[in-house]
């Protein structure tokens, strides 16, 4: 089976500092990776290198394009990438307003990706946008109120909205549930997990929550200083860690 | 069904300055469709260990662990996450969940992530939470707040929502009473009768004694243990 | 007689402003960066409009200037004056003697032919700057053709309003390529934007030229269900009786008493010099 996505030789590097080094993994259509590490880990870096925000020093970015199959995305023209990151891709940033237009309303934040792809009827985009308001759980009446009304968790979950309504195949994750109060953390999870389940997504997340990655990753990877030191199936990575780094950073957390 | 050969486990702890400990040697199991095999040996001989190395759950040192036609031991990633949902399945000791989802949901999970149409799904979780008595009324909460002996059962159903050809079963009867203890029997038994190869871990004797056609003994594989 | 050169303009200016000038026929819609002078007119008060005109001026020209479709403002008067002053070239009111007319948001009822000009006063040249306020990301997205979000505009009007309230500067795409942005021209303008004459577009303060050659094709954008219409005020001229002009209201007592009159001053003396009277133009209310 062809990777959905392959990382090979991943390298960003900061002056003498080293974002990260050196990273390959191969990714498969329906599996989630997790990417877990403290500060400074290099766990962002390697992230925005993969997203194509951030162009890496080295190494290849091979995604499973649906027209002419695996493309290196590095090697992608501009607006080849950007279409990519419009239709196939999904990034969820940390903080919503980063993912958001804050003074577009809720169905206009929404329906962008389709009428940025040619969708040409108002009637079917705001069909569009009610239909994945209510699998994010916002109420159909808020379809047209700005963000700036919305709490934190529903602007996260209007990003996420934001970002799937395109069916991508492939969604990178920011800290998804970093500064959600904890109820409100169970609630995205849950959503998360029921998605891409239905929708057969392929995650990347970042987190530093050992937590998160349990319940909703497949796979992980930990980062120190910039390089991968353990990877593996979440569950296995977790109960039985083999790298000192990863032992103390399972031992530390109160309860995984 | 399931072939074990040869196989170690150490423990490595780094930030205990580096210790080594070797829990496992030369391990070797088989079980084939239909029957049911019991661990068995003291506390901290090493049952658990070997039941989460059949699922991938540790890692093993070496030796071959082969579940259907993957070895378990070298498997990639996706190979065993595709095996844990069509071919192998495991109920642990511990409930673990993402909190706020409903028991019913929770159940039906197995069967959702193999794409069997939602109702279809929750129909066969309904069917085995009355079997083992959840009453009704709690399908539609989370089982975070429920007893041990309710989350166990409710661990239970969701491990036999879909007919696995390979179980592990790590104390499935502990916590129940005389009546949700038979329940549960009924279900391994089904489970053979229908070619299951089924690995149990059973404090209760009078449990194994009815299911299991054969115990292995893992203080045998354990270094320093006496058999 | 006066010191300054032809038009005002030195002619290095006039040179780099005229490069701009082609660039933007070649690329119709696309905003060309030109070096905008300082003119002796605050920004704000056409000199994006001013310096496109200078630099196409030639002595054998006719101009016409108007201000909101009128001859005599203020604003008009001045810069007629101004070009009189400076390049002492012919002046007329009659659309059809112009060659050059320069405009601040409309164009003439009358159809322009081949040989006029038509130079149109821009204050913000960029369509998509109120949604997204980065310049770095709207040349991107125009250098890509990403419009997505100026329909975003579009459908948020409509989910306020219940349809596209912008009712002028309505956006265009042209040559099937640029959005653009028209200038505050009504929206009922906008299908004249499909003529004979050439159209340039002048910013002064923003510092930008675009323009469009004849008969380049010029599309408002809209929804399928919601298709662009050029609509006016549902009256005729009180002047002239014209059905199909775009109308001024005026407030003519402090009763609430109104009439609706051509906004375009030329069009409607002219029909009314043809014998056309509307409902508040009798003979001996003269």
């Amino acid at each position: 089976m062809t990777p959905l996505l392959q990382v090979k030789g991943l390298t960003k590097t900061y002056g003498r500092h080293i974002g990260c080094r050196d990273v390959s993994f191969d990714l498969f259509p329906g599996e989630v990776m997790g990417i877990v590490g403290e500060s400074g880990s290099g766990k962002s870096t390697l992230l925005n290198s993969m997203a194509g925000h951030v162009v890496p020093d080295a190494g290849q970015v091979i995604f499973d394009t649906r027209d002419v199959g695996p493309r290196d995305t590095r090697a992608m023209s501009e607006p080849e990438r950007r279409m990519l990151s419009r239709t196939d891709w999904a990034f969820v940033h940390q903080h919503a307003r980063d993912g958001l237009r804050m003074g577009v309303s809720a169905g206009g934040n929404v329906g962008e990706r389709l009428m940025a792809v040619g969708a040409r009827n108002y009637g079917a985009i705001r069909a569009s946008a009610i239909d994945w308001l209510d699998r994010v759980e916002i109420r159909a009446d808020r379809i047209d109120d700005r963000p700036t009304t919305f709490s934190g968790g529903m602007q996260q979950r209007l990003q996420i909205a934001r970002n799937l309504v395109t069916g991508p195949r492939l969604v990178f994750m920011d800290e998804p549930t970093g500064g959600l109060d904890v109820s409100v953390q169970a609630r995205l999870l849950d959503l998360l997990r029921g998605l891409v389940r239905d929708m057969g997504l392929s995650a990347i997340i970042v987190t530093h929550d050992l937590a998160v990655v349990r319940l909703l990753a497949d796979r992980l990877m930990v980062m120190k200083g910039g390089d991968v030191v353990e990877t593996g199936l979440t569950d296995q990575v977790l109960d039985d860690p083999q790298h000192g780094y990863t032992q103390l950073l399972v031992s530390s957390v109160l309860q995984v | 069904m399931i072939e074990i050969s040869d196989l170690t486990k150490t423990f490595t702890l780094h930030n205990q300055g580096g210790a080594v400990i070797e829990v496992m040697r030369d391990a070797a199991l088989s079980v084939a469709p239909g029957e049911c095999v019991g661990l068995v040996g003291a506390s901290g001989a090493g049952k658990s260990t070997l039941m989460r190395m059949i699922y991938g759950n540790y890692l093993a040192a070496s030796g071959r662990i082969i579940v259907g036609d993957v070895d378990v031991a070298t498997a990639a990633p996706r190979e065993i996450l595709a095996l844990r949902r069509e071919t192998l399945g495991y109920v642990s000791q511990f409930l673990r969940v993402v909190p706020r989802v409903p028991t019913l949901d929770v159940v039906a999970e197995p069967l959702l992530a193999l794409g069997v149409p939602e109702a279809t799904a929750q129909a066969r979780a309904a069917d085995l939470l009355a079997q083992l008595n959840i009453p009704r009324t709690l399908w539609g909460l989370s089982p975070t707040t429920f007893s041990g002996g309710e989350q166990q059962r409710v661990n239970i159903a969701r491990g036999f929502a879909h007919d696995y050809p390979a179980l592990l079963l790590d104390e499935p009867t502990a916590s129940l009473d005389a009546r949700n203890r038979a329940v549960v029997l009924d279900l391994i038994l089904a489970a053979k009768a229908r070619g299951a190869a089924i690995v149990g871990i059973f404090h209760d004797t009078e449990a194994r004694d009815q299911v299991c056609d054969r115990t292995i003994d893992v203080a045998r594989f354990t270094p320093g243990m006496a058999a | 007689m006066s010191d300054y050169n032809f038009a005002y303009l030195d002619e290095q200016t006039k040179r780099m402003i005229r490069r701009a000038i082609l660039k933007g026929l070649a690329i119709p819609g696309y905003q060309v960066p030109f070096a905008s002078r300082e003119m002796p007119m605050p920004y704000g008060w056409g000199t994006g409009g001013v310096q496109v005109s200078a630099a196409v001026l030639c002595p054998e020209d006719t101009l016409k200037v108007i201000d909101q479709g009128a001859d005599d403002t203020t604003n008009a008067v001045s810069i007629r004056r101004f070009f009189e002053r400076t390049a002492q070239i012919a002046v007329t009111t009659a659309t059809a003697d112009a060659t050059v007319i320069q405009t601040r948001h409309r164009i003439p009822e009358e159809p322009l032919r081949d040989g006029q000009i038509l130079v149109y006063q821009v204050p913000i040249p960029e369509p998509l700057r109120f949604l997204e306020p980065r310049e770095s990301e709207t040349r991107k997205m125009h250098a890509l053709e990403e419009y997505g979000l100026m329909h975003v505009k579009l459908y948020e009007d409509i989910s306020r309003h219940g349809h596209i309230a912008t009712a002028y500067a309505y956006p265009v795409k042209v040559a099937d390529r640029y959005v653009m942005d028209p200038s505050p021209i009504p929206k009922f303008d906008n299908p004249k934007m499909e003529m004979a004459a050439i159209q340039l577009f002048g910013a002064g303060r923003e510092q930008r030229i675009y323009a469009l050659p004849p008969f380049t094709r010029v599309v408002s954008l809209d929804f399928e269900d919601h298709p662009f219409v050029a609509s006016k005020a549902d009256h005729p001229c009180g002047l002239c009786g014209a059905q199909d002009s775009y109308l001024d209201e005026v407030i003519v007592d402090d009763a609430g008493g109104r009439m609706f009159v051509c906004s375009d001053t030329d069009y409607c003396a002219g029909r009314q010099v043809d014998g056309h009277r509307g409902s508040d133009n009798k003979e001996d209310a003269a």
